[in-house]
């Protein structure tokens, strides 16, 4: 009784997935994956500009790579390929030396003209070295100036004008991640154990803010800060300048996104 | 039983019996909508998809994979606000859709990452 009772449920088993087998083939997949390409339009309007000047960054933080340099020639190299700006070729602005010229130009007006009695209205000095985003906040004075801005712009036949901060700092971090290890007990056995470990990891942090400024009236139409980070085994030695790069490998799409229209591709899954 | 109570009874049952069918039509063909839709846009004919998609939902407007395969192609033609609410009809439909909540996060990602800068 007992062996036909087993022989009919596993009976009805083989039915049941054959069954399901049969419906699936059937109805066919009730999912479906899809590559798509969603489009983002520009943020900026840039019909009125036929050219544009990557001018320099204040940049800050580690001294292996030339951030200042390094970021006006990656820029200026994407747009050339994937925007329909000119790209100007010119000298890369020292803007950190630019912005000092500036102040103490400001400091030595305001020496002459204002009586020390009223000391806040002198300018905050400038930190000869950036090291953090404290020390590139007094720099944002330079981007205000819409005067020498617009100078810029006349020099260069009025364009439109990219410029801004960017920081690259060197980071560590040390923490305990939880890990499963194999352990064999004395009989051989297997078993999976979930151990602390404690990971030391370094890496860089960079920071650009992108001021994107009309080379017509030298005032900021845009501006957009960017935070990427990439932390590697304490033990693996990654240049600094390849970190630079898979970093800003990141930031840029969404730069050019600024001014052109961008398509992100991606996939998603469609239903029945 | 009043003559009056029967006649309202008999009316509602009649109704029902003419309605349930309709409404099994309406889920058929919204069904074979969703599906040429799909046919359509693995071709990438995503403009008839969409027109297939927005039928289905007009028939069915509960059919939560409508609203997201309707929610995927406005994106691709980057009518993003309109994704959005699509994203939002399939997940107010289906709550606990893993498929449409993936979909929807990844749309999000997207979405939010074009609104960062800011305008002077």
């Amino acid at each position: 009784m007992i062996g036909r009772v087993k022989g009919t449920s596993r009976n009805l088993a083989v039915g049941g997935a054959a069954l399901l087998a049969l419906v699936t083939f059937a109805c066919g997949p009730a999912l479906y994956e899809i590559p798509i390409e969603t489009p983002i339009s520009a943020k900026l309007d840039v019909t009125a500009f036929q050219r544009v000047l990557v001018a320099g960054f204040v940049a800050g933080g580690t001294e292996d790579v030339d951030t200042n340099q390094e970021t006006v020639r990656l820029l200026r190299s994407q747009l050339r390929t994937k925007s329909s700006l000119r790209v100007i070729d010119a000298d890369v602005m020292p803007l950190q030396d630019i912005a000092q010229d500036q102040n103490k130009a400001a400091t030595e007006v305001n020496d002459a003209t204002i009586s020390t009695a009223n000391p806040s209205t002198q300018p905050t000095a400038l930190p000869q070295h950036i090291k953090d985003e404290k020390d590139l906040e007094p720099y944002e004075r330079l981007f205000a100036n819409t005067t020498y801005w617009k100078r810029i712009g006349e020099e260069y036949q009025n364009p439109l004008i990219v410029t801004g901060t960017v920081l690259f700092i060197p980071r560590t971090s040390a923490r305990f991640v939880q890990r499963e290890t194999e352990v064999y007990d004395g009989l051989g056995r297997r078993r999976v154990v979930p151990v602390r470990t404690y990971v030391e990891s370094k890496g860089f942090l960079l920071k650009p803010k992108f001021i994107f400024i009309d080379g017509r009236t030298g005032a900021t139409i845009y501006s957009e800060t960017r935070r990427e980070e990439v932390l590697t085994n304490a033990q693996t030695n990654v240049p600094a300048l390849s970190s630079y790069f898979e970093l800003m490998d990141r930031i840029v799409p969404d730069f050019l996104g600024a001014l052109s229209t961008q398509k992100v591709k991606g996939t998603r899954v469609l239903l029945k | 039983m009043k003559p009056g109570g029967l006649v309202v009874g008999a009316l509602v049952a009649a109704m029902t019996l003419v309605s349930a069918p309709s409404f099994a039509d309406a889920r058929q063909e919204a069904r074979s909508q969703v599906e040429f839709g799909i046919n359509v846009a693995q071709r990438g004919l995503w403009r008839e998809a969409i027109y297939r998609w927005e039928k289905a939902v007009e028939l069915d407007p509960t059919y939560a994979a409508a609203f997201n395969n309707l929610a995927i192609a406005y994106e691709h033609e980057g009518q993003l606000d309109k994704a959005r609410k699509a994203y939002e009809k399939a997940l107010e439909l289906d709550p606990n859709n893993s498929q449409i909540r993936q979909n929807y996060e990844l749309f999000k990602e997207i979405n939010d990452r074009t609104g960062q800068g800011n305008k002077s």
